[in-house]
């Protein structure tokens, strides 16, 4: 039960439970779908980006609690970030879940995440909704972790 | 299956499952420091040391190419490829072992009747009859075919039960259907299909129609006469054979009539640069070498489920799949997929709590394997609005104690979700 507890935490728990920023974007700068086929989860980004800022930040979708949670911790975390911040703090949390670093306090609420490292088959419902964010700012419209 | 029949065939001779299980060398492993849990077998079945044994002394001890040597290896080794054949046409109760012809699996044999017999007889604004609940297998297919000719592909609707209508297939079946295929047992629901009497309102308007036995053979007794199936298709890997092995059954006078699925060797009687003479059936449709050891494999696993009984079989999973039901109706907020009156060992299931990803997760490290996702139906999760299912399916060597486990698990997941 200790690893299952250390990838379910309370505050991803609390996040699947009641998503923060789960919404639909009016004036959406920048959106993209991210997709897994293999699971089916799927993922709505939605982005206001104004002088290389991100000014508003928000997601839909239909997931497993590892991603919905990552999606809404990851709202939270980029929101009022510059996209150089966002670029580096995306990452560092590639890094933490690949298992090339680990966790320093500048991942903030990220860091709860880290307990997904134990579980590799996981890892992709972590960073579905970070590739979704990146394709969106790229002006791609789907992301895949395929 | 009713009640009375499943004791009669429990105890018509024991079921020994404890002596079963020591037939499969995985299931002694533990995974996550549990004991392994095998609840994926509609995914894969697991190996009984007969076929490791027969792949492993194929390669040991008897191996050459087939079909084309003068020595002693070859010869012999032709001979149990071909044994294996008549294995098979006895196993589907096919009149002969020409009918029997050795694939990669359910999917190319799907594919080779698709290319070699429908494709040459469509044309566009025909059409070709599937059911809702088909794999991706027997889906794209039929799509690839209606894109080059301009033929539509009609589909069956599914019941909330997981059921389909006959009212359904005698509204779908008109003068325009050239050919139906249809899944004998789904895998995602555990729906048996009531294939008899589809083949006969498609037989009423002569259509011929093939059925996706993947998920049937291991669970029932299947006889493609008294079906009046015009082609069957299975895989080994399903039936506690080995992968990347499968079988299409084809009615011989359909099976001369078709053109060659793939160019090679073993498939011609002559060749010139002028013109090449193609064998009969089934050498036709068996071009290059194929997999020798594959097919050693699926003879042994053949072997293995007649020695144990596929009546005995069917009963044993009917009786697990009766009681984790009744289990998992019990577990607060689960919602089964799938409650069709006849059904083999399968059961999808969804939680309020929880995504499958997270309940196959936290089964996982109690040792449980099951499939969590779509099942490759992608179309059948949208018919009930789900995005993925959790599934647990049965094989011939679970146990009621294994569900047990299941259940205990499930009730974890109420706890850590609630």
């Amino acid at each position: 039960m200790s690893d299952l507890r250390e990838l379910y935490q309370e505050t991803i728990l609390d996040h699947n439970k009641h998503p923060r920023n789960f919404r639909r974007l009016e004036g959406a700068t920048h959106q993209a779908h991210g997709h897994n086929p293999l699971c089916g989860d799927r993922v709505d980004v939605y982005l206001k980006v104004s002088d290389g800022r991100i000014v508003d930040i928000s997601f839909e979708g239909d997931g497993c609690a590892i991603s919905t949670a990552s999606a809404s911790i990851m709202t939270e975390m980029l929101q009022g970030r510059s996209l150089e911040q966002a670029q580096q703090l995306f990452d560092r949390f590639h890094d933490l879940l690949i298992g090339k670093a680990e966790a320093g306090e500048e991942l903030g609420k990220l860091e709860v995440l880290a307990g997904v490292r134990a579980f590799p088959t996981r890892v992709k419902c972590a960073t579905l909704p970070w590739h979704t964010f990146k394709a969106a700012l790229h002006n791609e419209t789907a992301a895949t972790t395929e | 299956m009713s009640s009375m029949e499943i004791m009669n065939a429990l105890t018509a001779g024991s079921y020994d499952v404890e002596r079963l299980r020591a037939d499969f060398p995985i299931l002694q492993r533990e995974v996550n420091g549990r004991p392994l849990v095998y609840f994926d077998n509609a995914a894969s079945a697991q190996k009984p040391r007969s076929v490791i044994e027969a792949v492993q002394q194929c390669y040991a001890h008897e191996y050459s190419n087939i079909h084309r040597g003068v020595h002693f290896l070859s010869g012999q080794l032709t001979a149990r490829y071909e044994a294996v054949r008549e294995r098979v046409a006895r196993f589907l109760n096919a009149p002969s072992a020409k009918e029997i012809v050795f694939t990669r699996g359910t999917t190319e044999s799907i594919n080779l009747v698709a290319h070699s017999f429908v494709r040459p007889r469509l044309k566009a604004g025909d059409e070709i009859l599937i059911t809702g609940m088909e794999q991706h297998s027997n889906i794209v297919p039929w799509q690839l075919l209606c894109d080059e000719t301009g033929a539509t592909l009609r589909v069956v609707p599914v019941q909330d039960s997981g059921e389909i209508d006959l009212e359904d297939v005698r509204r779908l079946l008109n003068e325009r259907t050239r050919f139906v295929s249809v899944v004998h047992v789904s895998n995602a629901l555990g729906t048996i299909n009531p294939v008899r009497q589809i083949i006969a309102e498609a037989h009423a308007r002569g259509v011929p129609v093939l059925l996706d036995g993947a998920q049937a053979v291991p669970h029932l007794r299947v006889d493609v006469q008294e079906l009046g199936a015009d082609f069957y298709a299975f895989s080994g890997h399903k039936l506690y054979g080995p992968s990347g092995i499968g079988v299409l059954y084809g009615k011989m006078e359909y099976l001369q009539q078709m053109r060659p699925y793939q160019g090679g060797g073993d498939m011609i009687r002559s060749v010139s640069f002028e013109r090449t003479e193609y064998a009969e059936p089934p050498q036709r449709f068996e071009a290059g070498t194929p997999n020798i050891a594959g097919v050693i494999g699926l003879g042994a696993a053949i072997d293995y489920v007649e020695s144990v009984g596929l009546e005995r079989i069917a009963a044993h999973e009917h009786d697990l799949l009766l009681y984790a039901t009744a289990g998992m109706m019990e577990v607060p907020g689960l919602r089964i997929i799938g409650t069709a009156r006849d059904k083999a060992g399968v059961i999808s299931f969804v939680m309020e709590q929880a995504h499958p990803h997270d309940i196959g997760t936290i089964l996982d490290q109690d040792g449980i394997a099951i499939r969590a996702g779509q099942h490759c139906a992608q179309p059948l999760m949208q018919r009930f609005g789900v995005p993925a299912t959790a599934r647990v399916s049965f094989a011939l060597y679970n146990t009621r104690d294994e569900v047990d486990v299941l259940l205990q698990s499930l009730h974890k997941v109420v706890r850590l979700f609630g």
